[in-house]
């Protein structure tokens, strides 16, 4: 048996420090250690995405990712995204205008991945966004809305020159 | 929670073959794409590992030699092989390769060493590596030596690489690659997310008035247990008119390759296939090096 180990990062701009067991996935440490559960425990295996967060700002599966790996790193959860007064991000706000939502479970994953890329500052074609949403299943199958989400939040994210604050931010 | 009974994160490849060679159970983790999926499997139970993936200045990134080698670190993603400009501009087939394994999140994980050293004859870049006649560098407290890829396979998902040793760099020397175009052809039920049923990679060098067939390499995944080269089929339509080389291929590529029933396709299946990404290769190739098909 190994001993416990102290991770130090930042998690949603904030300086943690957590105890995690060396056999731990960042998953499992995000959601029982930080009780962050925005990040969904899925498939476990890479495929389904429900689990991806921003580490150093590249949208990561954490199922397959030691907390081992997350040291010193920069660590961003859907719970990082709203402003302190509530104010959604404008990725959440454009899945809230466009009904994106079913089930939801898939969701904060979806959401993480389409905060990666509203950071690289530029527009995609619809085929170019489905690729970049390929790590991503939903079991609802609500992808038409979800897809109209993530293009009227990336051009949003354009016009206002979003990626540019979000740096500023990070 | 994993099944790890021992976790050593590396701070140097000297240290990593230092605990590689003193622990005869210690295996290396890289990205974990594919070791984490294993042991939450019970394949490997209690593991021992020794992790590489913090060694980003020893083992990580895309360089070019003085002498036109193209020098790759074990531990780059493959998403950075496939935007790396060294690649881009001299084995650009192998960067096409590294867009299709799993999804946008595993591609920023999984690495190519990875990749090579777990050795499944699906690996999406094994094929084109073999095409590219890569050299993997090893290193152990014993020393260093260099495998070619033609001699790193030994049967499904089991490489030549010894238990102490560890993949540093992967090599592909510029007569490699130079005047070659090529294509990956990945086949697969859905285009992410999707394992292999059948990969192929051709490369070809045309004539200067792009009408023969110079040189080819043609090699494959989960055309046989292990990634192969069609080097009979190669040979017959090396020197041959475009044309006629393309009407070809494919049969002798059927008959040069060894693929098996399995519960993801049928040896049927995977024959036509071979027949078909051949010569829709080959096609591909030829017209990435200028040919008018």
């Amino acid at each position: 048996m190994m001993d416990m180990r102290i991770l130090t990062c930042t998690v949603n701009g904030k300086k943690v420090q957590v105890g995690y067991d060396p056999r731990e996935s960042l998953l499992d440490t995000l959601r029982n250690r930080l009780h962050l559960t925005s990040v969904k425990r899925g498939c476990e295996v890479g495929e389904c995405g429900a689990c991806t967060v921003l580490v150093d700002g590249v949208a990561t599966d954490t199922c397959l990712y030691l907390t081992q790996w997350a040291q010193g790193k920069d660590i961003l959860t859907v719970e990082g995204l709203a402003a302190p007064d509530g104010t959604l991000d404008p990725v959440q706000q454009a899945f809230v205008d466009e009904f994106a939502v079913q089930c939801g479970f898939c969701i904060p994953g979806l959401i993480m991945s389409t905060e990666e890329i509203v950071r690289t500052g530029r527009t995609y074609s619809r085929d170019e966004l489905r690729k970049l949403l390929s790590g991503h299943l939903c079991r609802c199958t609500g992808y038409q809305d979800v897809m109209n989400a993530v293009e009227k939040a990336v051009n949003w994210c354009v016009e206002h020159g979003y990626s540019d604050q979000a740096g500023a931010r990070a | 929670m994993y099944d790890i009974e021992y976790l050593h994160e590396a701070t140097s490849v000297e240290d990593a073959v230092q605990v590689l060679a003193r622990d005869s159970q210690a295996r290396v983790i890289a990205g974990g794409t594919d070791l984490l999926v294993k042991n939450r499997d019970g394949k490997f139970p209690a593991a021992h590992l020794v992790s590489i993936h913090e060694l980003h200045d020893e083992l990580d990134g895309v360089t070019l030699a003085d002498d036109g080698t193209v020098e790759i670190g074990p531990i780059t993603w493959f998403h950075h092989v496939t935007t790396s400009p060294v690649i881009q501009a001299t084995v650009p087939t192998l960067g096409d390769a590294c867009d299709t394994p799993g999804g946008p999140q595993l591609r920023v994980s999984g690495t190519i060493g990875g990749n090579v050293c777990n050795a499944a004859t699906s690996a999406d870049t094994a094929s084109t590596l073999y095409a590219y006649g890569a050299l993997l560098d090893v290193r152990s407290v014993r020393g260093e030596r260099t495998i070619p890829i033609e001699e790193w396979y030994a049967g499904p998902g089991k490489s030549t690489l010894a238990q102490d040793e560890l993949l540093v760099r992967i090599r592909i020397p510029k007569d490699h690659y130079e005047g070659f175009t090529g294509h990956y052809f990945k086949y697969g039920k859905r285009r992410a997310l999707e394992i292999a049923t059948l990969g192929c990679c051709c490369l070809v060098k045309l004539s200067a008035d792009k009408t023969l067939v110079d040189d080819i390499r043609l090699a494959f995944g989960v055309a046989g247990p292990t990634p192969l080269r069609a080097l009979k089929a190669e040979e017959a339509v090396r020197g041959l008119p475009l044309a006629k080389a393309v009407e070809a291929i494919g049969a002798l590529a059927q008959a040069d390759t060894h693929p098996r029933d399995s519960w993801r396709a049928s040896k049927a299946f995977r024959l036509q296939l071979i027949g078909e990404m051949s010569r829709r290769s080959l096609v591909a190739a030829a017209r990435k090096g200028g040919a008018t098909l």
